[in-house]
């Protein structure tokens, strides 16, 4: 069974080829087939693979299997292996499960698109490539998959490319992760430097025998600005929110359940390096937590409800960050596995919302949907209190336990943990004011606009992901740690940071996230449902100033404009027009002119008159003679 | 009197000093290239005056080659020099200058 693990990959590979050569034939709907049954087909076999770990609880080492292909790049130890424990295991899981819901939303979703099919070759090959990401067994083959899903990104984005906005956009994710790839790539050098090979086997077993705590933090920083990168962290976050552009199924696969989670993925397996290093993981953190206030506020103020989505995503990832920079390993992936679902939920949802309002994503425009789209607003509603934190819906189980892991590990990180919270009450906040804008009050729609349901292919995706918002927070409860179980093989020899064990502090934490949740919602209840609109007005009027921060991201994209394109640009032109145009052109125009000018010169020479030239032929055999008699020849 | 090979010397260096000078001083392409058939038997003459002066055959035998290279120069010029004539009405070289840079 584990021999063929291949076939998990393959198979979405093999439906995108299919679609590339063949997929314009077959024509909508049929060429979602493929694609969807393939992905289905992985996290079938991931799961049947998987069972083992759930049914034996053998050794630690037996519940890591490395299954070896080919050879691929022996001198940096890299072969074409995949790495089947836990953690690939439940990345695995993830990406195939949540990734083959949304492969069937899309053919409701991108119905009556041209490029129907081509849609499904790329969000099949990102499937693919996702896969290797996180099944490789050596950091070549990591960047492999690294760089495929960024590939695949692009091209998604950018998939209405028709739009300009959509081009920039997908431009501007590529050069921002281009920036994070240079430290990752820094890092795989030094770690290649270091240990002589790529491969985790040896990498990641006992690293501080060879690796000292400095070359660690260099690494471990480095990894960062490469994860920061893929994962929309301070200061590379800029990409994600204009990554909206992008339809929004690809939005809610690649953009907020899995590609953003690389980074969170590669620090938690890198955990060995990371403990080396106290600074770096400190770093980690402390990126997440200023991430996740960040982007937290900015989503309070925006209007389109893809841009809230994204920010919130960001700000998630910050949360993620936050757990597993002080080694809550298990605290991150749970969060990251919750968030995965819940938020590929809010996207498909929004995704529902825009579809019936015919592409219209300014939420000021929506209201009073929840009667029209009965299942959109019940799995809306279930996925929005899950983000705020709500008991027993999932995001309450994973933020809470990142929140304890943090408060529990004290210190500098209660400061963290202080972060953590104001966070939760800014995501419970600006999730009610979208629930509030969008479902609820009078419609804002311009007449004619006629909202309705989706078709069943969109609203089961929908349910299903509701339904699994209910229940995948039990696979981690304090009372019973199934994920934390799960994973130990995984993390062994590695310290991880655990939530309290003593249940009346576990309570008072939770009570106060909790509490800082409603709270979130209560204003947003205050200001958004209840208030007529011309107290709203005043009320917003009196934080005018910082909401229009909010709005604009703190311009932050202005800044880099800017600093870096502004000048980039700059530089460019002047290497158009001055160092090309004046220099490479001058020395070849000079080089011409200069030949010509001799050639000018040297003109006269040639009169045409012949007794000329015989005139010059006797004066010159003249001087030979001359020359030839003073020489004394 | 003797004649010793220092005669035959003067005796070319004249012929060929006559040769250049109608070279350049005449106009005419067919007496030009008389001259140029002057000089090279000039050249010729002192191939054969050494040859004789060295005891060596070598010069003599470089005299039959000068000869064969320019019976067949003058076939090829005289060709050129009637076929331009009865395109032109000229044997000038004065007036053929076509080839001013």
């Amino acid at each position: 069974m584990i021999d063929y693990l291949w076939i998990v990959i393959a198979l979405p590979l093999g439906a995108a080829l299919f679609n590339h050569f063949l997929g314009h034939r077959l024509g909508e709907p049929r060429s979602a087939v493929p694609a969807v049954l393939s992905v289905a087909g992985s996290f079938g076999y991931a799961a049947v693979a998987a069972r083992d770990f759930f049914v034996s609880a053998t050794a630690a080492e037996e519940a890591v299997t490395v299954v070896h292909l080919f050879d691929w790049i022996p001198g940096l130890g890299a072969g074409a292996e995949l790495l089947w424990d836990p953690l690939s295991a439940t990345m695995t899981l993830g990406v195939t499960g949540v990734g083959a819901l949304i492969h069937l939303y899309s053919a409701g979703y991108m119905h009556g698109d041209p490029r129907f099919s081509r849609f499904f070759t790329y969000l099949n090959l990102f499937i693919a490539s996702m896969l290797i990401l996180v099944l490789a067994n050596n950091f070549a083959l990591l960047f492999v998959g690294w760089e495929l899903v960024g590939l695949c990104s692009y091209l998604l984005i950018s998939f209405w490319y028709t739009r300009p906005s959509a081009a920039a956009a997908g431009k501007k994710a590529f050069v921002v992760n281009r920036i994070g790839d240079f430290g990752f790539m820094v890092a795989l050098m030094i770690i290649f430097l270091t240990f002589g090979t790529l491969s985790y086997t040896e990498v990641l077993h006992n690293p501080g025998a060879v690796m000292g705590a400095g070359t660690a933090t260099a690494v471990g920083l480095l990894l960062l600005v490469g994860a920061a990168g893929k994962s929309a962290q301070l200061p590379l976050h800029v990409w994600l929110p204009d990554a909206m552009e992008g339809p929004t199924p690809v939005s809610a696969l690649i953009h907020a359940a899995t590609m953003v989670t690389a980074g969170v993925y590669l620090v938690a397996r890198c955990g060995a390096i990371f403990a080396l290093s106290e600074i770096a993981g400190g770093v980690v953190a402390t990126v997440g937590a200023a991430t996740a206030l960040l982007a937290a506020t900015i989503a309070i103020a925006q209007r389109d409800i893809k841009r809230v989505l994204a920010y919130s995503t960001i700000s998630q990832l910050g949360y993620m960050f936050m757990a597993v920079g002080v080694a809550g390993y298990v605290a991150g992936l749970f969060h990251l596995l919750t968030h995965a679902v819940f938020k590929a939920l809010l996207f498909l949802g929004a995704g529902s919302v825009i579809h019936a309002m015919r592409d219209e994503q300014d939420m000021n425009r929506m209201g009073g949907l929840r009667a029209k789209m009965p299942f959109t607003h019940a799995t809306m509603l279930i996925a929005t209190l899950s983000i705020a934190g709500i008991p027993p819906l999932a995001g309450f189980w994973s933020k809470d336990e990142i929140l304890a892991v943090l408060f529990y590990k004290g210190g500098y990180f209660l400061v963290l943990w202080g972060v953590g919270l104001v966070t939760a009450l800014l995501t419970a906040f600006y999730m009610a004011r979208q629930y509030f804008l969008v479902f609820t009050g009078p419609a804002r729609w311009e007449e004619g606009a006629n909202p309705h349901e989706s078709p069943r292919i969109m609203t089961a995706p929908l349910v299903i992901l509701g339904a699994l918002t209910l229940v995948i927070g039990f696979v981690n409860t304090p009372f019973r740690l199934g994920l934390e179980h799960f994973l130990e093989p995984v993390f062994h020899g590695v310290p991880v940071a655990h939530a309290p064990e003593d249940g009346l502090l576990l309570t008072s934490l939770a009570l106060v996230s909790v509490g800082a949740g409603l709270v979130g919602i209560f204003i947003a209840y205050l200001v958004y449902y209840r208030s007529a609109d011309q107290v709203r007005e005043r009320l917003l009027g009196r934080v005018r100033r910082p909401l229009m921060a909010f709005e604009h991201g703190y311009w932050i994209d202005d800044v880099y404009g800017n600093l870096i394109v502004k000048p980039g640009r700059r530089l460019a032109e002047w290497s158009a027009d001055w160092v090309d145009q004046r220099v490479i052109d001058g020395l070849v125009n000079g080089l011409g002119g200069l030949v010509r000018h001799l050639g000018e010169l040297l003109r006269p020479l040639q009169s045409g008159f012949v007794r000329a030239y015989g005139s010059l032929l006797t004066i010159g055999a003249l001087v030979v003679v001359a020359w030839m008699v003073i020489r004394g020849l | 009197m003797i004649v010793t090979p220092g005669w035959y010397m003067t005796l070319a260096a004249v012929l060929f000093l006559i040769g250049s000078g109608g070279l350049l001083l005449r106009n005419n392409a067919l007496i030009m290239f008389m001259s140029i058939e002057l000089m090279l038997n000039a050249v010729n003459l002192t191939f054969v005056a050494a040859s004789r002066a060295h005891g060596d055959i070598g010069g003599q035998m470089a005299v039959l080659f000068v000869l064969v290279v320019a019976a067949a120069e003058v076939a090829v010029g005289l060709a050129i020099i009637v076929s331009i004539f009865r395109l032109r009405r000229t044997a000038s070289v004065d007036e053929l200058a076509e080839l001013r840079g």
